[in-house]
């Protein structure tokens, strides 16, 4: 059994003036145990809103609008507010692009990694003291006795980071919910904090759902692939075979589009256009407005995400 | 051969932030933030600025526009320089040298349609009669891509890349030899970080412009410059043709920033050259080589002897005890 398997989740977003818009559309895809699954996609196309999702967390007036999230079996769309604070930490856990905004300011990260320890473990205020600074030690926090008394300003990005997965991984969750992790970081730390994930995932046996924009995070860091496009999976693949053999028109252009460093082009290839607004998308396929393969018939109806031989997907009439 | 005058000289230049009282516990010192700086750029040339945060590459485009004053040394923009002119003189240079930001939100006024943010600049130098600026804010919005209809419109009615090409049209409206982009696509998508970086490649083509292009984004430096600069708290470590840097990279520095970047090939090993340990404060930088204590090939001399920017035959340079332009190798 998978250990996280999201069927037809829908969360949507009430519009002024009645209606709503569907920020994450029907979406459905599992991941193992100890896996990695990468979400990618553009701003808007609904990833972080499906992390969000994963831990109820949606911010209102969004709601969950259908669909199930079964964790080891059991949806967590089901379970009281009560028991599902049990299951965040505890079972899954989330970090964010800015870990800034995500620790408090006016305490120590000795102490809020210590309360998180607390918050699901029967252990003594010393004992969970001495967990955190372990933890910040294991994330890399060098002379962690002494900087674990540090307050999260006195930090640098790289090493607030450090601490929000120290928190996150306190309670060894099976699956981290890891939100665009590194885009905050520069290149030399993301290089480190990518490091770091993998070590504990080895380590721990964590899944890990790694969502971010960067097809390169992507291609060192995940076994599966998920692209998503206003709201919906439009492609999902083993790794390697998304990047040498992308079936969606959008998942091709989203590869040619990006600078590869030591490819030196003097021109890169264009999607025409812009994102569709959620509110306004046009029938049948939201890709087909930009994409060079549309026919008539792409207007007709949303292609149902559909399984293709070499354990894939794709959502698409032309591929 | 001859190679032209420069258009922008910049000749060992210097930023110190002083640090408010009161908040800090010490009270006083200095955020050094561009510390000894000197490079050339020829006409028609984009010179690529890389750096990671707080390595002072954002200052030094503002130093080098003189939207801040320096703590010394000077620039000069086609051989005169800008810190001898005066009020009157500086504005009339200021229509020569424009600026393209990050943020496209934050840098256009809400409140102005699109047409007069992007025709401000032809009033304020006092270019052509007001019908011939109007003709010249339609071409412009053409230029960049938008739709004739912009100009009637408000920034907010845009997208990010829209507003993107939005600030580019500002910039070139009033004929600007030298534009500053500074991170100017890095918060776009990657589809409108590519519409964005091909508008700029026509643009320097079609209108022979000169760019110093700054971005922490190493493959969006790579596409577009000729030449690259990687600067390091606040000093340049490295800088040569796009070639040089980018394939043969010689400052451990600059092989750690291209060994970070990921590459989108699952089939590729991870090799990663080694270093560890925080970007240390402008505030307090290390002595010698700003980099030694995070470098793995450090001696006993980084330790204590700013390695100098020198220049090797093949137009490159590097500020290295360890690895020179010229390697025993070469010659």
């Amino acid at each position: 059994m998978a250990l996280l398997e999201v069927q037809d989740l829908r969360m949507t977003f009430p519009l002024e003036g009645g209606g709503e818009v569907a920020a994450v559309d029907r979406i459905s895809f599992t991941l193992d145990r100890g896996r990695v699954l990468g979400l990618v996609g553009e701003s808007g196309c609904g990833k972080s809103m499906t992390a969000l999702c994963l831990l109820r967390l949606v911010p209102p007036p969004g709601r969950i609008a259908g669909g199930r999230i079964l964790l080891d079996g059991r949806d967590l769309l089901a379970l009281p507010e009560r028991e599902m604070r049990r299951v965040r930490g505890a079972q899954v856990a989330m970090i964010f692009q800015e870990p800034m905004t995500a620790l408090n300011p006016v305490l120590t990260v000795g102490s809020q990694v210590a309360e998180a320890v607390a918050l699901h473990q029967p252990v003594s205020g010393r004992q969970a003291w001495e967990r955190a600074v372990a933890l910040l030690g294991e994330v890399g926090i060098p002379d962690a006795v002494h900087r674990a008394h540090d307050y999260p300003h006195q930090l640098s990005g790289g090493m607030r980071q450090r601490v929000m997965i120290a928190m996150a991984i306190s309670c060894e969750p099976a699956l981290l919910v890891a939100d665009e992790p590194t885009t905050a970081l520069d290149v030399t730390i993301q290089a480190e904090i990518l490091m770091l994930l993998r070590r504990l995932r080895e380590r721990r046996g964590m899944a890990l759902l790694l969502i971010t924009h960067d097809l390169g995070v992507v291609a060192e860091q995940a076994d599966d692939v998920a692209i998503m496009y206003a709201g919906r999976i439009v492609e999902r693949a083993p790794v390697v075979d998304l990047f040498e053999q992308p079936l969606h028109p959008y998942t091709q252009a989203l590869l040619r589009s990006m600078p590869v460093l030591g490819r030196h082009t003097d021109r890169l290839e264009t999607i025409p256009g812009q994102v569709p607004s959620l509110r306004d998308l046009p029938s049948g396929c939201a890709f087909r407005d930009r994409c060079p393969q549309a026919i008539d018939a792409c207007a007709a109806a949303v292609p149902p995400l559909e399984t293709r031989p070499g354990d894939r997907q794709v959502a698409c009439i032309r591929a | 051969m001859t190679t032209p005058a420069p258009l922008v000289e910049v000749r060992d230049l210097r930023k110190h932030f002083p640090l408010g009282g009161g908040l800090f516990r010490r009270g006083s010192g200095v955020v050094r933030a561009v510390e000894g700086v000197t490079f050339n750029i020829r006409p028609g040339e984009t010179l690529g600025l890389v750096g990671e945060s707080g390595c002072g590459k954002s200052t030094l485009g503002r130093l080098i526009l003189r939207l801040i004053e320096p703590t010394s040394g000077d620039v000069r923009f086609e051989g005169r320089s800008l810190y001898e002119l005066g009020a009157r003189e500086l504005r009339a240079m200021r229509r020569a040298m424009q600026i393209v930001f990050q943020d496209p939100y934050g840098s256009l006024n809400p409140r102005m349609r699109v047409a007069q943010i992007v025709g401000e600049g032809l009033v304020i130098h006092g270019m052509g009669t007001r019908a011939e600026r109007e003709q010249r804010v339609r071409e412009l919005l053409t230029l960049v891509g938008l739709p004739a209809d912009a100009g009637d419109r408000y920034p907010h009615e845009f997208s990010g890349g829209q507003r993107q090409r939005i600030g580019i049209a500002r910039a070139l409206a009033v004929e600007p030899r030298f534009i500053v982009a500074d991170e100017a696509v890095s918060a776009l998508d990657v589809s409108i970080q590519a519409q964005i970086l091909n508008l700029l490649q026509d643009l320097k083509r079609r209108l022979g412009l000169t760019m110093l292009f700054i971005s922490h984004d190493l493959r969006v430096v790579e596409h577009l410059s000729d030449r690259v600069a990687i600067m390091y708290l606040g000093r340049i470590v490295e800088i040569g043709p796009r070639e040089q840097v980018y394939g043969d990279p010689r400052h451990p520095y600059t092989r750690a920033l291209l060994s970070a970047v990921p590459v989108p090939d699952p089939r590729r090993q991870v090799d990663r050259v080694a270093v560890t340990g925080d970007i240390p404060s402008p505030v307090a930088p290390p002595t010698g080589c700003a980099f030694h204590p995070r470098c793995p090939h450090a001696m006993q001399v980084c330790h204590q002897v700013v390695p100098p920017l020198e220049r090797g035959r093949s137009g490159r340079a590097v500020a290295c005890h360890v690895f020179p332009a010229d390697l025993p190798a070469d010659t």
